[in-house]
């Protein structure tokens, strides 16, 4: 029986208040919210986040494989899976992969995974930074997140805790929405034209795939509908025959539609919900339709998220508009007076990778003092060579003392920047991200996160931050 | 093994500064010319006398060449030093380490530095490739984080905290109003220092050490040989040097209210030079106010004062020009401005003139003491260079 065996979803901290965009512009955002990246996260560094909430949920899991889905990667050309690999430590031999480009790629993965029996346990990570320009609906309806899903075979040390019972894809060549290479904007052709193509190809896939699954539209206990296309969402979900109440929130009026991210992002926030033995059903709505049907099983009452979809959701705090269009490139204010910091070295740079996207640090044998980053001879005692690794990367730290500097280089000034205590050991001055800088004290809990601190010559330059410890987040 | 100095073996005997401000119509190559033909002046000698040069900048130039070309230096062995803001002492520190050696007669130290050609505020670190996870704060940030964490640890209140600091910028703008070469010649209020806008942290602009151009000089000769140059030697009793490992960054045990390096420097210092008693002994010392906590902790890491202290004294005027003890009279950091490879020969040039009794009147300090203390550091709180030396008007 091959299924899902953990599963998390990532919704970044910031929220932009769609009413916002008619503050300032007179029309355009609408109600509620939509989840947005810091502007030290993209697509690599969400999936990360992702990878480790899902991961942590499933301690005896070892992948076997690393795929990567995003409409919205960080580099073309070179593997964006390969830094999430990294971040993770995984081994060399795991195999790491994107599937790029589209947003269908995000359910692609999916469904690849659940079909491949007997593959070992994949690890799918989906991503998506959501555009539109400034009072379009793409802007406000969009949203960024991540999740990442344990697909494997069901087995002792991986237990799956929703099992894939079936499904059908459709596939049809249709443009209804498209972005040309190194455009910020997508363009849409009439809605009706796709809500003709998307609710026809959905219901012939539901009905596909409820008879492969041998289930019926009455018993299934949880359903959502996800696309970019609202209106095909929307009238497709009326037509699925199943009871009103198993049409779940899709998270359009908090988090946003995150592309090729959401079904991820959906299956994470509807396992959270569910109960063993219920019906869970997914329809995703893209160049296509896809259906997913699982069953929940025995072990999912054994299984508890890591952090929560629904508790990411409810620890966001608001950021300005002004903010959110100079963090998705829409405007650009006075930058800092400071030299830009120059591009990473490539070789420096794989040379530390463990400490660099692992955050492993050394722990001397004898004196046991721990050193971030790694060193060969030990600040205690001076053991020469001594060390073993030592990863911190899921360690809580307490703020020693701290600072906001006011004029150092950051692509979002001020830096808040912190002296951290690891509990069971190591020390770290860290720049701090998602937080107030006027909210800092010391004795304040913190974790590490995975960031991406500038970009330079079109590197990325990815390393980790600390976090305030919030409500929800297991310590 | 062991760490013995050099008291007395060799003597300044020569001098020059330039002024330190924003030099925009001089280049670098005018400043060492300003400083050193001021300094060749001052001992009577020509560049054909001075045997040997050292020449200390943080990043206006490479090699020793930088100074040979302005100089006109022909087959002379110049060597240019670069050990963070503590450049333009070991400068010094090498060339008296020379004359001392019996390796040459006359050697020079040459500090200059040209920062104000960059384009932006501050100083700027030379970048070097790396892996991109060094941290990238600025020097105001990084020293920012002392003043919280001393003010927690001895029990001094946020508004006493700023009072304190606020003295400290007031006393060096008090001292550098009164000298012809300091780049800020202006008293400036404790209200206006309080009101200044945010750096970092709780420093605000007048927290922080003025950035200027500028250049200083020494030439030095074997002690028995000081007469020849002049009647006012002023001898080297001690020049020390202390480099953290920089696990002050990463080692739990630090608690970022005091600099262990400049601890250090000092005591090694003080035993090289017989000083028992800093507070009793010195008549001034200048010391490395890059930032105002910065004088403050130091002035309990040179032992002018015991731990938890230093700001009671602050207050109470002892480091005042006319107090027990004046800390930086030239205005330090602060007002007399930091070009970095300049710095550490500007102390001592304020020294050879307090010494000498060459300050003009207004700020010369009235003293029977014949003693004076530089302190020079560089790097960041847990990541840190210190130098002290001690310099006297006697042998003995």
């Amino acid at each position: 029986m091959r299924g899902i065996v953990s599963v998390a979803g990532y919704v970044p901290y910031r929220r932009l208040q769609r009413s916002a965009v008619a503050q300032v512009f007179g029309n355009g955002g609408g109600k509620g919210s939509r989840a947005v990246a810091s502007h030290d996260e993209d697509t690599t560094t969400m999936g990360v986040e992702a990878a480790r909430l899902a991961l942590r949920a499933a301690p005896t899991v070892a992948p076997d494989g690393l795929w990567f889905a995003t409409a919205t990667p960080a580099y073309l050309d070179k593997t964006n899976a390969t830094a999430i690999h990294a971040a993770l430590r995984l081994p060399a031999e795991v195999p790491a992969f994107d599937f790029g480009g589209a947003l269908r790629s995000g359910v692609g993965a999916v469904v690849s995974a659940l079909r491949a029996e007997g593959s070992g346990t994949t690890l799918v990570v989906l991503a998506d930074m959501r555009d539109g320009m400034p009072t379009s609906a793409d802007e406000s309806a969009g949203g960024d997140g991540a999740a990442a899903l344990v697909v494997g075979d069901d087995g002792p040390g991986h237990p799956a805790i929703a099992e894939y019972l079936g499904g059908a894809s459709l596939t049809d060549e249709f443009l209804d929405r498209w972005r040309t290479v190194g455009d910020r904007r997508s363009k849409t052709w009439e809605e009706r034209f796709g809500e003709n193509r998307y609710v026809a190809l959905g219901e012939q896939a539901w009905a596909s795939a409820l008879k492969t699954s041998g289930v019926t539209a009455e018993e299934i206990d949880k359903v959502v509908v996800t696309g970019m296309h609202a209106r095909s969402t929307k009238a497709l979900g009326r037509k699925l025959g199943v009871k009103p109440e198993s049409l779940v929130d899709d998270l359009s009026a908090t988090v946003g539609q995150t592309g090729s991210a959401h079904v991820g992002l959906m299956l994470a926030s509807i396992l959270e919900q569910s109960e063993p033995g219920q019906l869970v059903a997914l329809v995703a709505l893209a160049d296509g339709a896809d259906v997913l049907v699982f069953r929940a099983t025995p072990a999912l009452a054994d299984w508890s998220p890591s952090d929560s979809v629904a508790d990411q959701i409810a620890g966001g705090a608001d950021l300005p508009y002004g903010k959110f269009l100079t963090w998705r490139g829409m405007v650009t204010p006075e930058p800092p007076r400071r030299p830009e910091p120059q591009r990473v070295s490539s070789t420096a740079a794989w040379r530390n990778e463990d400490w660099k996207y692992g955050f492993v640090g050394s722990k001397d044998r004898s004196s046991e003092a721990v050193h971030l980053p790694p060193s060969r001879i030990s600040m205690k005692g001076g053991a020469v060579d001594d060390m073993e690794p030592i990863g911190r990367a899921d360690s809580v730290a307490t703020i020693a003392t701290y600072t906001i500097d006011r004029m150092a280089y950051s692509p979002s000034p001020p830096i808040v920047f912190a002296v951290v205590d690891f509990d069971g050991g190591g020390r770290f001055p860290v720049e701090l991200t998602d937080v107030e800088p006027d909210s800092v004290e010391i004795g304040d809990r913190v974790t590490m996160t995975f960031r991406k601190l500038f970009t330079a010559d079109g590197i990325h330059d990815y390393f980790w931050k600390a976090k305030p410890l919030r409500a929800g987040a297991a310590e | 093994m062991g760490s013995h100095g050099i008291k007395d073996q060799v003597a300044i005997v020569g001098m020059g500064c330039t002024r330190f401000a924003e030099h925009w119509d001089k280049s670098l190559d005018d400043l060492i010319v300003e400083a050193a033909g001021d300094t060749f002046a001052s001992a009577g000698v020509t560049k054909d006398d001075v045997d040997a040069y050292w020449f200390g900048t943080a990043q206006s130039g490479m090699s020793g060449i930088t100074l040979a070309r302005p100089l006109q230096l022909e087959g002379k062995p110049v060597t240019r030093v670069e050990n963070y803001c503590t450049t333009g002492s070991e400068a010094l520190r090498a060339a008296a380490y020379a004359v001392a050696s019996g390796a040459y007669d006359v050697a020079m130290a040459v500090g200059a530095e040209k920062v104000k050609d960059s384009g932006y505020q501050g100083l700027n670190a030379y970048p070097i490739p790396n892996d991109g996870t060094a941290r990238t704060l600025t020097a105001a940030a990084m020293f920012s984080m002392v003043a919280p964490a001393y003010g927690k640890k001895y029990g001094v209140s946020e508004d006493e905290l700023s009072e304190v600091l606020a003295r400290i910028s007031w006393k060096n703008h008090q001292n550098g109003a009164r000298n012809p070469r300091a780049q800020f010649r202006k008293e400036v209020s404790t209200e206006t220092i309080c009101a200044s806008p945010r750096v970092a942290g709780r420093l605000g602009v007048f927290d922080c050490a003025g950035v200027a151009d500028g250049a200083a000089a020494a030439i030095v000769v074997r002690a028995e040989d000081a007469h020849r140059y002049t009647d006012k030697p002023i001898y080297i009793k001690a020049l020390s040097f202390a480099a953290g490992s920089g696990s002050g960054l990463i080692d739990p045990g630090y608690d970022y209210t005091w600099f262990p390096e400049c601890a250090l420097a000092a005591e090694d210092a003080y035993r090289q030079a017989g000083i028992t008693d800093p507070r009793g002994q010195l008549a001034m010392a200048e010391v490395h106010d890059c930032f105002t906590p910065t004088e403050l902790v130091l002035m309990e890491d040179l032992g002018f004062c015991a731990r938890g202290t230093a700001w009671k004294e602050v207050l109470a005027g002892t480091f005042d020009r006319t107090g027990e003890l004046p800390i930086n009279p030239d205005g330090g950091l602060k007002s007399f401005g930091h070009p970095v490879g300049a710095s550490g020969l500007r102390m001592f040039f304020e020294a050879w003139l307090q010494l000498r009794g060459e300050a003009t009147p207004e700020r010369q300090i009235e003293t029977d003491r014949k003693l004076a203390l530089t302190h020079n550091l560089g790097g960041y709180p847990g990541e840190m260079v210190s130098f002290v030396s001690v310099v006297g008007t006697e042998l003995g």
